[in-house]
Parts: C-alpha cells; sequence; structure tokens
C-alpha cells in the first residue's frame, strides 16, 4: 500500500520517450513482459520483468492520487485488456488488433502505456511508476483499495448523468464530438479486423493450394506430361508467393493502421471517462449550490463549505481537462498521421515487391516451353 | 483444346459484357490473335474438309498392316477367344446401353462427309504425335449476349453463337445465331450417340442447375443470377471452343447445323442429362462395363496404366478444386469485408474537425473503395481462371473415361461375335451330322454373315484403341497448353491488378503526409 508522502515532487530517473517493451514470455499461463529503460544520469539500463497486474497496479496507483488537483480532469492513458495464453474468443474479440502477430502489438501497446505516463506532467510524478520501471521486485499484487474512478465506470445508475446539459459550450461541443468520434472509431477499428482476419484466412487458402499443386506432378518421360508437371510446380510456387504477400499484407495492416485505430479508440473512451467525470462533478456542483441555496440557517455555512469544495474542485478540474483536450487533440492527429504515412508506405513497398514477383513469375512461365 | 477468353475475366457481378465484336473474338491459340483470320493460307487444314483419296489410301493401308498401337493381333485372335471366358449372360448390360446411345453397331457418322475418324489413323505412334503438330486452329466460335427472352417459369436465356470461320464447308466466313443452352444441350446428346463406340473425348458442356435457372426465370438482375449468366455463358463458350478444335467433331454435319442453321429444332431429350450430370451418366456405363462377365485380357498395358492414371488425376483435379473454391469465397468476403470498412472510413472522416486528417480519412475510404473493385476482379479471375478449368478438366477426364470404357465395349462386341460365330458352326457341324441339308443352307449363310460381323468388329476395335491413343495423347498435349496459357493469363491479371494498387498508395501517400 502506496503513502502519500508529501515530499519533494520525485521525479523519474529514466528517460520517458525511449522505454521498451522488449520481449514477451510464456510462463504457464502467464504473460511477462520485459521493460527496458534508460538511466536519466549515465548510460544504466534498468532490466523489469512485469505481468499484466503490475500494470494494473500501477494504473490503480494512478487513479487513487486524490490529492492531486484536478487529477479528475485527467486524460489517462487507457491500458488494454488482460492478455493471456490459450484466450478465449470473447477475450480475443476484445483484444482485436492487440491480440494477433504474436502479442507484438500488444507489447507495443504497453509500451505506449508507460511512455504516456512517463511523459505525462502531472502523472509521471508518481512514486509508483518510478518502482513500476525500477524496482527489480514486481510491485506487489494486493488489491489497491477502490476509488472514485473505479466506482465511477462501473455504476450503471451515474450512466443517466452523461447526457446531463453543460454550463460551458466548450465542453458541451467536446462532449458531443467525443461520443459520435468514440462510436466511429470503435466501429472503423472492427471493421479493419475483419477485414485483416480474412486477408489470414486467404494466405492459409493460397498455402493450401500451393500444397496440392506439389502433389500434381505426374511420372513420365512424356514431353506433355512433363510440361504440366512443370507447370503445376512453377504454380505452386506462385501461390507460396501470394501467400507470403497476403501475409506481409495482414501484417503491415495490423502493426500500423490496426494498431492506430485501436490507440485512438481506446484514447476516445479514455476522453471519454474523463468528461464524464468531469459531467459527475458539474452535477455534483450544481446539487451543492442548490442545497446551499435552499439550507436552512442552521445548516447554510456548512452547505456553503460545500459548494466552496465543489467549485474548487470543478475549477481544478476544468482547468486541467482544457489542457489535456488541447494537448490530445495535437497528439491524436500526429499518431494518426504517423500510423497513415507508415502504413502506405508499408503497403506499397509490399505491393511493389509483390508485383516483381508476379512479374517474375510471368517471365518464367512465357520461358517455359 | 480452347482456352477461355482471351477477354479479362468479368467481375462479379458481372457488368455488361457485351458483345464480342468480331475483332474482339477469342481464338484457340491466345498467341495468334485476330491474325489468324487474315491470312489463312494453311493447305493442311482446308484439306481436311476435301481431300478425300489421299485418306482412302490411308485406309487402305490401314487395314493391311497389322495395328502396331495396340496389344491385339490379328494373329492372336484364336489364343484370346480360347482364354476369353465364353459364358455370357442372355441379360447384356452391355448390349441394352448400346440401345441407348447408338441405333446400331457399327455406325457410322452421317455420310455428307466421308471419312470417320478412324480413317485418319496413321500407323505409327509417330505420325500420330506429327498428326497433331499439323492442326491448325481456323474456327472461332463466341458465346455472348444472355438475353431472357419470355416470362416467368417458361423464360429462357438465349446466348448469341458466333463463328469466323474460312473453312469452305461452312456457307459464309462469319454468322451468327441464337441458341439456348437445352440446343447446347442436344448438341452434346447427339454427338455422344453417334461417337459412341468410336473413342472420342466429347467435351462435356455445363451441367442443369435448377436453382441458378429459377432464379434467372424470376430476374436477371441481381448479383447472384448475372454471375450464373454469366458462369454458364463462358462455360458454354469453352464447350464450343473445345468442340470445333477437335478435328473429328469439328467434321460432324450436327456440329456444323448448330453454328450455322437459323432455327433449331428444340432438343427434347436433354431430361436424361439433368440432375448430377454428365458425370453420373458416364459412371453408370462405366458399371455396366464393369459388370459383364467377359473381363478385357488386356495385353496392352498402356491402356491399364493410363486409365489408372486419368482416375488418379481427376481425384488430385477435384482436391485442386475445392481448394479453389474454398479460395474464392474468401476473396468474395473480403471484397464485402473491405466495402463496409470504407464506409466506416467515410464516416469517420465526416466526423472529424481537423481538416487534413478528415481529408485524408475520406480518402482512405475512397482507396479502400477501389481496392474492393480489386479484391472482385482477383476472385473472378481465381474462378473464371482456375476453379472453372478445373472443373472442365475434371469434366473431360470423365469423359475420358468413357473412351476408355467404350474400347472396352468394343472388344466385348468382338468376343461375344466370335462366340456366336463359333456356336453357328457347331450348330453348323451338328447339322451335317443329322443330314439336313435345307437348314445346312441356312447356317452357311449365318455362318458366312458372322464371319463378315467379327472381321468389322475387330477392325472396329483396333480403330477405337487408336482412336483412344491418339484422342489421350492430344488430350495431354492440349491440357498441358491450356493449362499455362491459362496460368499466364492469371499472372498477367494479377499483375495489372498489383500496378494499380500501386498506383493507389502512391496517391494516398502525399494525402497522408500532408496531415498537419
Amino acid at each position: 500500500m502506496m503513502e502519500e508522502v508529501k515530499e519533494v515532487t520525485p521525479t523519474l530517473s529514466v528517460h520517458a520517450h525511449n522505454i521498451k517493451v522488449t520481449e514477451v514470455l510464456k510462463e504457464g499461463d502467464t504473460l511477462t513482459f520485459l521493460i527496458v529503460s534508460q538511466k536519466l544520469s549515465g548510460t544504466g539500463e534498468y532490466h523489469v520483468d512485469r505481468t499484466y497486474d503490475d500494470f494494473e497496479w500501477l494504473q490503480q496507483h494512478l487513479f487513487s492520487q486524490e490529492d492531486v488537483p484536478g487529477i479528475q480532469g485527467v486524460i489517462f492513458p487507457p491500458l488494454p485488456a488482460k492478455a493471456q495464453v490459450n484466450a478465449s474468443a470473447k477475450v480475443m474479440k476484445q483484444l482485436g488488433f492487440l491480440g494477433l502477430e504474436e502479442w507484438q502489438p500488444y507489447c507495443k501497446a504497453l509500451e505506449n502505456f508507460v511512455q504516456q505516463i512517463a511523459a505525462h506532467s502531472i502523472l509521471c510524478k508518481n512514486k509508483a511508476l518510478e518502482i513500476f520501471l525500477t524496482s527489480p521486485d514486481p510491485p506487489g499484487r494486493q488489491r489497491v483499495r477502490k476509488n472514485i474512478f473505479n466506482r465511477l465506470s462501473q455504476a450503471v445508475v451515474e450512466m443517466r448523468k452523461e447526457s446531463h446539459k453543460d454550463v460551458d459550450e466548450f465542453f458541451q461541443t467536446e462532449r458531443d464530438h467525443n461520443l459520435v468520434l468514440t462510436g466511429c472509431t470503435k466501429t472503423a477499428t472492427e471493421r479493419f479486423l475483419d477485414v485483416v482476419l480474412t486477408e489470414q484466412k486467404i494466405a492459409v487458402a493460397c498455402g493450401h493450394f500451393s500444397a496440392a499443386l506439389h502433389l500434381c506432378v505426374e511420372q513420365g518421360e512424356d514431353p506433355d506430361k512433363q510440361a504440366f508437371s512443370k507447370a503445376c510446380v512453377k504454380l505452386s510456387e506462385v501461390f507460396n508467393s501470394m501467400k507470403k504477400n497476403m501475409t506481409s499484407v495482414a501484417e503491415n495492416n495490423v502493426n500500423t493502421l490496426g494498431v492506430g485505430l485501436d490507440l485512438e479508440s481506446r484514447y476516445q473512451e479514455a476522453e471519454k471517462e474523463m468528461l464524464f467525470r468531469r459531467t459527475c462533478k458539474l452535477v455534483e456542483l450544481e446539487t451543492a449550490r442548490r442545497n446551499a441555496e435552499k439550507a436552512k440557517p442552521v445548516k447554510k455555512a456548512a452547505m456553503e463549505e460545500v459548494k466552496k469544495v465543489a467549485e474548487t474542485e470543478f475549477d481544478h478540474i476544468c482547468g486541467v481537462a482544457k489542457q489535456e483536450i488541447a494537448q490530445f487533440h495535437g497528439v491524436r492527429v500526429k499518431m494518426l498521421q504517423q500510423a497513415l504515412v507508415q502504413w502506405c508506405e508499408k503497403q506499397l513497398l509490399t505491393a511493389k515487391e509483390n508485383a516483381d514477383q508476379f512479374d517474375q513469375h510471368l517471365q518464367a512461365f512465357r520461358g517455359m516451353a | 483444346m480452347a482456352a477461355s477468353s482471351d477477354r479479362s475475366p468479368p467481375p462479379f457481378p458481372a457488368a455488361e459484357e457485351s458483345a464480342a465484336a468480331p475483332s474482339d473474338m477469342p481464338d484457340g491459340d491466345s498467341d495468334e490473335g485476330e491474325d489468324i483470320f487474315v491470312s489463312n493460307s494453311n493447305p493442311v487444314a482446308v484439306s481436311r474438309g476435301v481431300s478425300q483419296p489421299d485418306l482412302f489410301s490411308e485406309e487402305e493401308e490401314a487395314s493391311s498392316t497389322p495395328a502396331k498401337s495396340n496389344g491385339v493381333h490379328s494373329d492372336e485372335d484364336n489364343d484370346l477367344f480360347a482364354e476369353a471366358h465364353v459364358e455370357l449372360s442372355t441379360d447384356k448390360p452391355g448390349s441394352s446401353d448400346r440401345k441407348e446411345l447408338s441405333s446400331s453397331s457399327g455406325l457410322r457418322p452421317a455420310s455428307s462427309f466421308t471419312q470417320s475418324p478412324a480413317a485418319m489413323q496413321p500407323t505409327s505412334l509417330e505420325q500420330l504425335e506429327e498428326d497433331e503438330a499439323k492442326d491448325s486452329f481456323d474456327v472461332d466460335v463466341a458465346v455472348t449476349n444472355p438475353e431472357k427472352v419470355g416470362d416467368g417459369m417458361n423464360a429462357y436465356v438465349a446466348y448469341k453463337v458466333s463463328t469466323r470461320t474460312s473453312l469452305p464447308m461452312f456457307r459464309s466466313k462469319a454468322f451468327t445465331v441464337r441458341r439456348r443452352y437445352s440446343d447446347f444441350l442436344g448438341l452434346y446428346e447427339k454427338l455422344s450417340v453417334k461417337q459412341s463406340l468410336l473413342g472420342c473425348i466429347i467435351p462435356p458442356p455445363p451441367e442443369k442447375s435448377v436453382v441458378g435457372m429459377t432464379k434467372v426465370k424470376v430476374g436477371m438482375d441481381d448479383p447472384s443470377s448475372v454471375e450464373f449468366v454469366e458462369r454458364r455463358r463462358a462455360a458454354l463458350e469453352r464447350y464450343l471452343q473445345r468442340v470445333v478444335s477437335h478435328p473429328s467433331l469439328l467434321q460432324d454435319p450436327d456440329v456444323r447445323e448448330f453454328l450455322e442453321r437459323e432455327e433449331l429444332p428444340r432438343a427434347v431429350s436433354t431430361q436424361a442429362l439433368s440432375g448430377a450430370g454428365f458425370l453420373k451418366m458416364i459412371n453408370k456405363a462405366s458399371d455396366a462395363v464393369n459388370k459383364m462377365t467377359i473381363k478385357m485380357n488386356e495385353s496392352d498395358t498402356w491402356f491399364e496404366d493410363k486409365f489408372q492414371e486419368v482416375e488418379n488425376e481427376e481425384q488430385q483435379l477435384r482436391k485442386l478444386h475445392a481448394l479453389v473454391d474454398s479460395l474464392v469465397n474468401h476473396r468474395k468476403e473480403l471484397c464485402g469485408n473491405t466495402a463496409v470498412f470504407a464506409k466506416s472510413m467515410a464516416m469517420l472522416g465526416n466526423s472529424e474537425d481537423n481538416t487534413a486528417l478528415s481529408r485524408a480519412l475520406s480518402q482512405l475510404a475512397e482507396v479502400e473503395d477501389k481496392m474492393e473493385q480489386l479484391h472482385q476482379e482477383q476472385a473472378a479471375s481465381d474462378f473464371f481462371i482456375f476453379e472453372e478449368l478445373l472443373a472442365d478438366y475434371i469434366r473431360l477426364l470423365g469423359a475420358m473415361r468413357g473412351c476408355f470404357d467404350q474400347r472396352i465395349r468394343a472388344w466385348q462386341r468382338w468376343q461375344e461375335a466370335q462366340s456366336t460365330l463359333q456356336k453357328k458352326r457347331e450348330a453348323e457341324a451338328k447339322l451335317l451330322w443329322a443330314n439336313k441339308p435345307d437348314k445346312l443352307q441356312q447356317a452357311k449363310e449365318e455362318i458366312t454373315e458372322w464371319e463378315a460381323r467379327v472381321t468389322q468388329y475387330e477392325r472396329d476395335f483396333d480403330r477405337v484403341g487408336m482412336t483412344v491413343r491418339k484422342e489421350v495423347l492430344r488430350f495431354e498435349k492440349e491440357k498441358a497448353k491450356d493449362f499455362k496459357s491459362q496460368i499466364i493469363k492469371y499472372l498477367e491479371a494479377m499483375l495489372q491488378s498489383q500496378q494499380r494498387l500501386i498506383k493507389f498508395w502512391e496517391a494516398f501517400l502525399p494525402e497522408a503526409k500532408a496531415i498537419a
């Protein structure tokens, strides 16, 4: 259990931008991730191994910083869902792109999670991060006490507040916009995943056809039979190339746009949660105001005090939220641009390689007797 | 055997596959294009229909020298006969089969042309192969413009059958008729009847499909109907191309009539060719052969080996066909997925308020739409170039098995005649003993008749054997050529597809980079 110690604001002792999740190991049913970070001073490195529970521990600590003013206005870097060895179909569906390509995209997502925390002006100050990245022992697996975040994200009755009208046009617009974007992005991500899964099926089908063609080789010195056999063998090679190409196309899709859309989708959800927290605070504030107004003289002072606290908290949250939103807008566009450019460049390269392959095969066939 | 159309395989659902203008018409040897029609000075091809004297002299040669190409020599006849199992069952499945398919034994194709395919047999295998090399192709057919005629359940689809030819046996150089599917079936049936016991591989047309046609009768507009009609049109075209590229079948007047005659009498007996189709029919005939009590004593292992090869190959092709079918289905699935994804990206682009990003996302949606088109074309390529090719060859191998059976039936007919002759001789001997001069005369006449038959059937058997050999050689050559040309066509289509894809990506890249 972490003590909230008021001391000199701790700074992270490693660079934020090059924290890497370098490996993933399967140990029985659990996945263990190796995290490497570079020391700020000197040339040393920290190597630690962490499981998903450790990541959750970190996240919970970030959520529980109730003394940090306006903490609820922070758009928390989203932690992906738990990855499992031999995951069920439901879990795989939830993971989406992150469940593919031997957990490589998943590692990248975890890496991004930690990097974003380390780069965040408020969050990087949390001691939990330092322990997470540098302590040789796993930070501990006890459940951190429930905090306001857990409560809010699970309470169904709170959902009614989601559509509560805002007092600030900026935030109302942002909320409306976020609602639309969250939906669209989620849909687009799911549809793209369907595309990738079908591409993988095509790759497998090409492989099967290639293998079967190889079995069609006929015996005998008859020149026509030999010609036919040769054609089958060469066609088998063609379909093998096609299998490799499809596999690359699918891989490119996952590693660039897929992962990008996934991250965008999860970040939109994170923003949604932040906006919701703020809305809840707004409701709380409006309630406090009403109470203060209606309060009988005996209670009036106390209600006023509650109102004042609520107002301060709300102002802090709005301040932080505005900053977060502005930064978020910039970061997400950059991130998507990067994803799109990488995607296009990789697919272009793969397409050119594939065209060359087809050309070679074509020449070979034309040259055949 | 003609490869399928040179036109790029149509996409699903087929856009209007407009009628091939004569200048667009495909030809069997895909490298040559239309030139073949411009300068036709190949004397050999023309001689097919004309130089009869040569062929007659060839025939005389053939009958005087013992046939070398099969193992049954005339001097071995007696031995064979002695070894053959003489118990003939009175119920001859073979003969009833024969009744179905031919009106009498030894039936020749109609007399308006003189040579039978067997008459063209050179005496050695080498010459067989040489003959094939001289085959050039100067008849070309195309099947286009499917149109629905009539309404409701009596509606049918009529196709335009266009022929371009330089052969004098046709009335003109280019002509067009309209035919419906049952006409094609009728042609096949006529050819099967005539050519049975002659050993030719008769290309089978596409199977009937009640489900497919019912949908078409109701309306030709939905994608699956369009696809069905296009698939059938292409299959009918390949069928005709194979028929006209077969030197013997081309000579058949029914083929000519099919291509030339304005109105064709409605083919009514195509009921037999419904249901599971032709392979079922061939398999039935096969079973009938196997049930016969005289088993052929095969002294030429060539036929046994070949038959086994044919069966193996058919198995392999079926496997391949199933795999391609699976691939085609996945590609179609990808089309659907891509279209849906494109829409979702368009929506995302519309909701985005960063203008550069919004623009890029909309462009992405357009790229994905174009890729959907590419996927459609790839699926069509896979289908029309490979899946249908494999299906055609599976049918053709079935037809080839039929030829082998025809040879066995010819042998059996010969054997039966020999045993009948023996019986007649025994009867004569008895009559001699019993001293009945009037019946004796009749017996002697019958013996003469049956002696002639035995000779005839033996000749037939030899001829069928040679035809089957020739057909098998021809088939293998055409198969190698066909597959190779189809593969090249496929690769060309794939290459083109990739190059268009490259252009799409190259166009999108600056859009992606422009996002500030």
